[in-house]
């Protein structure tokens, strides 16, 4: 076990550092070096004679060789400096801190739904296949991986905010302020970014849920007359909640994907807003900071999966 | 399909290619939803194909005073939008951009997704390791995410559709790269190829020649599935409104304008939204039924 943790450790060290290197050098691809992207948008450009372009490239360490201003910036990463905004006149590292715990939470109780209740379907039509249960969730999970998010959202707000009026259709509100108001702002968008893992948990769960159900233990649990809730609950679940955790990491993904475009539907002045903004704003040291954030999270997550898998099933580390 | 992959490994045995066939079409067509789906794709191919035949107005031309967001009625279908131009006219030409994008990107991506992935399959070691840890590395931004970052740089090269679909390109390559990998490992494995290499055939040859075309049943189920994640990923780019050629017309970007109207227009934002819903559903019902009808696995069992 020792041995697979350390080797997958270096295995994601590796892919850590080639996402820093996709990151830095795609956005070295703009056009014009940094100082002309910087200086074109602090309105005194015109007047900027070469000399003080000059000063501001050796200010910001672009006189380097490109490797060592890779470096810096990493470095820089690590010191939790991810540069200026220039929209927004702020410190990248202080503008995210403000904007992530929307999406965290929000993104945390997806996450959850998904993952509890996904399960909990999978087992209920995998128990009762065939009956009227089965019939109408299966398709049903058809649906919520194919559904576009922002359609989603739209539908829920035109139905229980407009039309029903049960609920805020926008806005964010943070559950030490307002804590009522605050639920009932995030009802509709946690469901639109949880209805993905809730249909892709249920289908995975339903598929080996069946596949434990034909196995020797199984049968054996049955013939010693055990009740059908010991034998689902206790030989049935963990076995078949393997292959479901395996999901947690395109989970994790999709809903950060899907943040960018339920933020904006419903408003909510999250980190995938932020993102949107600074792509349109070319506020791209944001860009490059919010993007690199997402991915080693989902780095992490991945890692913290094959892990717990190769826990759980041997197969997997002696593999 | 079938027939051109099992002509290629199947050199004799001609019955056994028909009864492969009409395996392939009972089992395909027995799903009625999978009937549904290749219906909708092929409405799709022709609304994209024949849109200046099937709109019944320009979907460009803006309408008189008076004539925005009219409701639908016998004249408009589906209504017009704000500039008054006719909704479900527009609604045709967004299926050749949802087409085009998703064609373009998919034939892109494998033709630079699907050799890697052979190579580092077939060689292993060193290349395999940088190959798939790049893939690896790749696969860590959310499809969505990598493909409004590529675009926000590309915009600056590129104009409108073409930073979307070589975002988008970029984006599902470690897909297939992934997919190819793993089929290349279990492939050259098996005798034949093996006795080609005894033969002395170079490693193009083998790679390209035999483990490709015995790779290919899997690849079409993927290019099925991906072509739903492209048109949907699409939707999301043109919804935030990314790559966007005004005056053409892109679903996303039709919801995202509709959405406006939300309680007054429905019909705006709900026409072009169950469009792309029923497109991604559609490739990927077909995509299940094609797993299902090209997986050797499962004879017997279908």
């Amino acid at each position: 076990m020792t041995t697979y943790i350390i080797r997958r450790l270096i295995q994601a060290l590796v892919v850590l550092i080639l996402v820093t290197l996709i990151v830095f050098f795609v956005m070295r691809l703009l056009p014009g070096d940094p100082v002309l992207i910087y200086v074109a948008q602090t309105a005194e450009f015109e007047a900027m004679p070469p000399e003080t372009l000059d000063r501001l490239r050796a200010e910001f360490g672009l006189d380097k060789h490109i490797m060592v201003q890779y470096a810096n910036w990493v470095a820089g990463i690590f010191r939790g400096d991810f540069g200026t905004s220039i929209f927004y006149r702020e410190d990248v590292g202080t503008l995210m801190l403000e904007r992530f715990p929307i999406t965290i939470h929000l993104g945390f109780l997806a996450v959850i739904i998904g993952a509890v209740f996904g399960a909990l379907a999978g087992m209920l039509t995998a128990v009762r296949r065939g009956k009227w249960l089965d019939k109408t969730v299966t398709p049903l999970t058809y649906g919520g991986l194919t559904i576009p998010v922002f359609l989603l959202g739209i539908l829920l707000i035109y139905a229980f905010g407009v039309k029903l009026g049960w609920l805020p259709i926008s806005g964010y509100t943070s559950p030490l302020d307002d804590f009522w108001l605050s639920t009932r702002q995030v009802i509709m968008p946690v469901f639109c970014l949880a209805v993905f893992g809730l249909a892709a948990n249920a289908r995975q769960m339903r598929s080996s849920m069946l596949e434990v159900t034909r196995q020797d233990y199984i049968r054996t649990a049955w013939a010693k007359g055990l009740g059908e809730r010991v034998v689902v609950m206790r030989h049935m679940l963990k076995n078949s909640l393997i292959p479901v955790i395996t999901l947690m990491g395109v989970g994790v993904s999709i809903i950060l994907g899907g943040s960018v475009l339920v933020e904006r539907v419903f408003a909510i002045p999250g980190v995938g807003s932020l993102f949107v903004s600074s792509i349109f704003g070319q506020d791209y040291v944001v860009v490059q900071a919010i993007t690199l954030v997402f991915a080693v999270i989902i780095l992490m997550v991945n890692l913290i999966v094959d892990i717990s898998y190769a826990w759980l099933d041997p197969r997997i580390r002696y593999g | 399909m079938v027939e051109k992959h099992t002509s290629d490994i199947g050199f004799s045995e001609a019955p056994v290619r028909v009864s492969e066939w009409r395996r392939f079409r009972r089992v395909f067509f027995e799903r009625k939803l999978v009937t549904f789906g290749l219906g909708v794709l092929v409405l799709l191919v022709i609304a994209a194909f024949f849109a200046p035949l099937l709109a019944p107005y320009d979907p460009y031309e803006l309408g008189d005073a008076g004539e925005s967001l009219l409701q639908p009625s016998g004249e408009h279908l589906m209504g017009t939008d704000i500039l008054g131009r006719d909704t479900l006219s527009r609604l045709i030409y967004g299926a050749r951009t949802a087409l085009m994008v998703g064609f373009i990107s998919v034939t892109v991506a494998g033709i630079i997704g699907i050799p890697l992935g052979i190579i580092a399959g077939y060689f292993g070691g060193v290349l395999n390791m940088v190959i798939m840890r790049a893939m690896d590395a790749l696969m860590c931004f959310p499809m969505l995410l990598l493909a409004l970052f590529l675009a926000a740089v590309l915009k600056e090269y590129f104009s409108g559709i073409w930073v979307v679909i070589i975002a988008l390109s970029v984006a599902i390559i470690p897909g297939y790269a992934r997919v190819t990998h793993g089929l290349t490992l279990s492939i050259k494995e098996n005798d034949y190829i093996m006795a080609q290499r005894a033969m002395g055939s170079s490693n193009s040859r083998v790679m390209f020649r035999h483990i490709l075309p015995n790779a290919f049943p899997p690849l079409i189920v993927l290019v099925t599935m991906q072509l739903g994640a492209l048109i949907l990923a699409e939707a999301g780019l043109s919804f935030l409104g990314i790559g966007i050629d005004p005056p053409g017309a892109a679903w996303g970007a039709m919801v995202w304008d509709g959405y406006r109207y939300l309680a007054n227009n429905p019909v705006l934002w709900l026409a072009p939204g169950i469009a792309i819903a029923l497109v991604v559903f559609a490739f990927n019902i077909v995509g299940d039924g094609l797993r299902d009808a090209l997986d050797p696995r499962l004879r017997g069992l279908l």
